[in-house]
C-alpha cells in the first residue's frame, strides 16, 4: 500500500464534566491510532459512548484533540484543519433531517460547497457538476432534484445528498457518521452501495463509523472495534468477522441479529448492554466489568495492542497467539 | 376465540391533496400468549395501524371502516370512558422513544403511581410493592424509582417503559419499535427479557418494527405490510425462510449479513406508491421486478392458504378481466 490518506496517532480527546464538587474528566477516546489508506473503507464499530463519533468530529475540526496527531495527505494537519483539508475530508451526518437546510433548494447547498471549494467554476458549470454530482449518488435526474426543497426528498434520497456535498469538493476521503443508522432497513442497502461505488469507480476513502458489524461487513476493507473510547481490537474486515479475537468482539457478534443464524445461547442474556461512561478511569482494562474471561491482571493495567500473527491487533491478555 | 381480532380495517388520514389511506381492510387475528410482528418499511401504515387498534388515533387520523375487537368487545365503539376501563387493564402501548414518552419531570417511581392511582384503589404500600415488583422484571433496582429519566440510560429508559406497561398484568402489550433507538448488545438484551416475561405472564405481543431481523427469532408469526395492506402472513421462521410475495423477498435481501460468504445486495429499488393517489393494480407493481400485464389491472386478494396468507397474483393467478 502507498502512503495512507489518513494517519491518526495517539489521538485522545478529553471533556471536563460536572460542577464544582463532582467535577471529573470525561474520556471520550483515549490514544487512539489507524491509517486509512486510498481507496480503502475503513469502519469504526462500536456501541454509542465508545468515542466513535468524537473520533470523526476531531477529524472534521468541530473540536480540537486533547493530545495526538492527525496527518491528512502527508502533512500535520494541526490543532484546526484549514479550509482546504475541511474540503478534502468532508463529513456526512447521521441525521439526514437536522444536516440539510430545509428553507433552500437543493441546488443551493451544492452550488455553495462548488463555489467554496472550487472558485474557479463559472456559474454554469457549477450548474452542470451539481447535476452530474446528484447522478453519481443516485439521484436522477439531477437536473429535477437541483430545484426540490429537501422536504420533498426522502430519508435515503437526502442522505445520498449529503454524499453529493460531500463530494463537490473533491474529497480524498469522507467522514461519514452513522450515515444510514436513522433510514429504514431497506433503504439502507442503497446508500451502502453508493459508498461501494464510490470507493471502487471514484477511488475515495471512507472512515465508515456504525454500531452495525453486518453493514460493516458489507462495505468495509478494515474494520477497528472501539470499545469505551479506546481500540480493542483491529484488522481485515473478514478476519475480524470470521475469528474474533477480543471478547467484546465476541459479544458484538453474538447479539447482531441475524434471521439467517440460530439464537445463540450466550452472556448477553445477562448482560444488560451498558458500556460505561468513562470518568477518572482506573488503570485496568475498561472491558473487564462486564468481561467473562477477566482476571486480575485486567483490573490492575490496560493491554496494549499486540499484532498477532492473523495481522490482527487486539489489546487483550487473554488472547493468545495460536 | 381471539384475543384481539381486527378485521377490515380502514384509516385515513385528511391532507390537503385529499384522504390519505394509511391502514387499507388491514384484519388480523391475535391469540392469547401469541407474539405477532408487522414489519415494513416507514410509511406502510404499521404504526398507523397499531395506534387504530388502541384507539389512539387523533385528528387528521380516524377509522373510516373496519372494526377492532377486544376479548370481544368492539372497541371502536365505545366512548372514551369506556375505553379507559380497558387502557393499562386490558392493553398497554409500549412507545417507540422512551425518551419522549417518560414524563422528564417525575420520577419513574411518580409515573408509575400515576397510572396506579388512575386505574386501581390500591393503597400506597400495595402501589410501592407492585411498582418494585414491575422494576425487578426487567432487571432495574428498585432505588431507580426515585431517578428521573435523564439518569437512566436508552436501555434503562426502555426496560422502564415496560415495566410501566405490564404494572396492571395487561393481556396484550403492543410495542412499537421499541428498539430502534438502541445499540445492539442492549437490543438483543432487551427482546430476550421481553421473550421471557411473556413465557412467564403469558400476555400476548404485537410488535411493529422496520427491521425484520430483530424479531426473526421471538415472534409467532409475522405480518409484512406494505403501502396500508398486508401482503404477507403467516408462521415467522415460515416468512424468513420461504418468503412469497416479491416484497418480502426484497426485504430479506436487503440486510447484510454476518455469515457465509459475502454478496452484492440491491435492495428494493423506487419508493413506495402514494397513499392519496394509489395505483389501481397491485401496491407494489410499479416495483416489482416480476409485475405482469394483470399486476397494474386487478387489485390482488389476501389469499389464505395453509396457514399462510399472500397478496400477489404470481403465487394465486386470477383470470384477467
Amino acid at each position: 500500500m502507498s502512503e495512507p490518506v489518513l494517519q491518526v496517532q495517539g489521538l485522545t480527546r478529553h471533556f471536563r464534566v460536572g460542577g464544582f464538587r463532582t467535577r471529573g474528566l470525561l474520556h471520550a477516546t483515549d490514544e487512539v491510532s489507524f491509517d486509512v489508506g486510498a481507496g480503502e473503507i475503513v469502519a469504526l464499530v462500536g456501541e454509542s459512548g465508545s468515542g466513535k463519533s468524537t473520533i470523526a468530529r476531531v477529524l472534521a475540526g468541530l473540536y480540537p484533540p486533547s493530545a495526538g496527531r492527525v496527518v491528512f495527505e502527508g502533512r500535520d494537519v494541526g490543532r484546526r484543519p484549514s479550509r482546504e483539508v475541511r474540503g478534502r475530508m468532508p463529513m456526512v451526518f447521521q441525521d439526514p433531517f437536522g444536516s440539510i437546510n430545509p428553507v433552500l433548494r437543493v441546488g443551493h447547498s451544492i452550488a455553495r460547497s462548488l463555489k467554496l471549494h472550487r472558485p474557479e467554476l463559472s456559474g454554469a458549470e457549477r450548474e452542470q457538476e451539481a447535476v452530474a454530482l446528484l447522478e453519481r449518488v443516485g439521484l436522477i435526474p439531477g437536473a429535477d432534484v437541483l430545484r426540490r426543497f429537501p422536504h420533498e426528498l426522502s430519508g435515503g434520497q437526502r442522505q445520498r445528498l449529503g454524499f453529493a456535498q460531500a463530494l463537490a469538493s473533491h474529497p480524498s476521503l469522507i467522514l461519514a457518521d452513522e450515515p444510514v443508522s436513522m433510514l429504514d432497513v431497506s433503504i439502507r442497502i442503497g446508500l451502502l452501495n453508493v459508498m461501494r461505488d464510490l470507493r471502487d469507480s471514484e477511488g475515495v476513502s471512507i472512515l465508515y463509523i456504525t454500531h452495525d458489524l453486518a453493514s460493516a461487513r458489507y462495505v468495509a476493507d478494515r474494520m477497528i472495534v472501539l470499545y469505551a473510547g479506546r481500540i480493542v481490537e483491529q484488522g481485515d474486515t473478514e478476519r475480524v468477522i470470521t475469528t474474533p479475537q477480543h471478547p467484546y468482539t465476541r459479544l458484538l457478534m453474538s447479539t447482531a441479529p441475524d434471521p439467517r443464524l440460530p439464537l445463540a445461547d450466550d452472556a448477553s442474556v445477562t448482560d444488560l448492554g451498558e458500556p460505561p461512561k468513562v470518568i477518572n478511569p482506573g488503570p485496568g482494562c475498561r472491558f473487564a466489568p462486564r468481561c467473562p474471561l477477566v482476571t486480575e491482571q485486567c483490573r490492575a493495567s490496560t493491554p496494549a495492542l499486540v499484532t498477532l500473527r492473523s495481522n490482527q491487533r487486539v489489546a487483550c491478555y487473554a488472547v493468545e497467539d495460536e | 376465540m381471539s384475543l384481539l381480532s381486527v378485521s377490515d380495517l380502514y384509516v385515513e388520514y385528511e391532507t390537503a391533496a385529499g384522504p390519505a389511506r394509511a391502514v387499507s381492510g388491514v384484519s388480523l387475528e391475535l391469540e392469547p400468549g401469541e407474539f405477532l410482528a408487522i414489519v415494513g418499511e416507514s410509511g406502510c401504515g404499521k404504526s398507523t395501524l397499531l395506534f387504530a387498534i388502541a384507539q389512539l388515533l387523533t385528528y387528521p387520523a380516524r377509522v373510516v371502516g373496519g372494526s377492532v375487537h377486544f376479548d370481544g368487545v368492539d372497541l371502536t365503539s365505545l366512548r372514551p370512558e369506556e375505553l379507559r376501563q380497558h387502557r393499562w387493564r386490558d392493553f398497554s402501548v409500549v412507545m417507540q422513544s422512551a425518551m419522549n414518552a417518560l414524563n422528564p419531570t417525575l420520577s419513574i417511581g411518580a409515573q408509575l403511581v400515576d397510572v396506579c392511582r388512575a386505574h386501581t384503589d390500591w393503597d400506597e404500600r400495595r402501589i410501592a410493592e407492585r411498582s418494585a415488583e414491575v422494576l425487578a422484571m426487567v432487571s432495574i433496582d428498585a432505588a431507580h424509582l426515585k431517578s428521573y429519566p435523564f439518569q437512566l440510560s436508552g436501555g434503562m429508559r426502555q426496560r422502564a417503559m415496560i415495566a410501566m406497561a405490564l404494572l396492571l398484568e395487561p393481556r396484550l402489550v403492543i410495542m412499537d419499535e421499541p428498539t430502534s433507538a438502541l445499540d445492539v448488545v442492549a437490543q438483543r438484551s432487551l427482546m430476550r427479557q421481553i421473550q421471557a416475561l411473556r413465557e412467564r405472564l403469558g400476555f400476548s405481543v404485537l410488535f411493529v418494527t422496520h427491521d425484520m431481523s430483530v424479531v426473526s427469532h421471538f415472534s409467532d408469526r409475522l405480518a409484512v405490510m406494505y403501502a396500508g395492506e398486508v401482503v404477507e402472513l403467516g408462521a415467522t421462521r415460515q416468512v424468513f425462510d420461504r418468503p412469497q410475495h416479491p416484497y418480502s423477498h426484497g426485504l430479506m435481501d436487503a440486510f447484510p449479513s454476518l455469515l457465509g460468504a459475502p454478496k452484492p445486495l440491491t435492495g428494493i429499488a423506487g419508493n413506495p406508491p402514494s397513499l392519496v393517489d394509489p395505483p389501481a393494480g397491485c401496491q407494489f407493481a410499479p416495483r416489482c421486478a416480476q409485475a405482469m400485464d394483470v399486476c397494474t389491472l386487478v387489485r390482488p386478494e389476501l389469499v389464505q392458504e395453509d396457514g399462510r396468507a399472500v397478496r400477489c397474483h404470481l403465487i394465486h393467478p386470477v383470470d384477467r378481466p
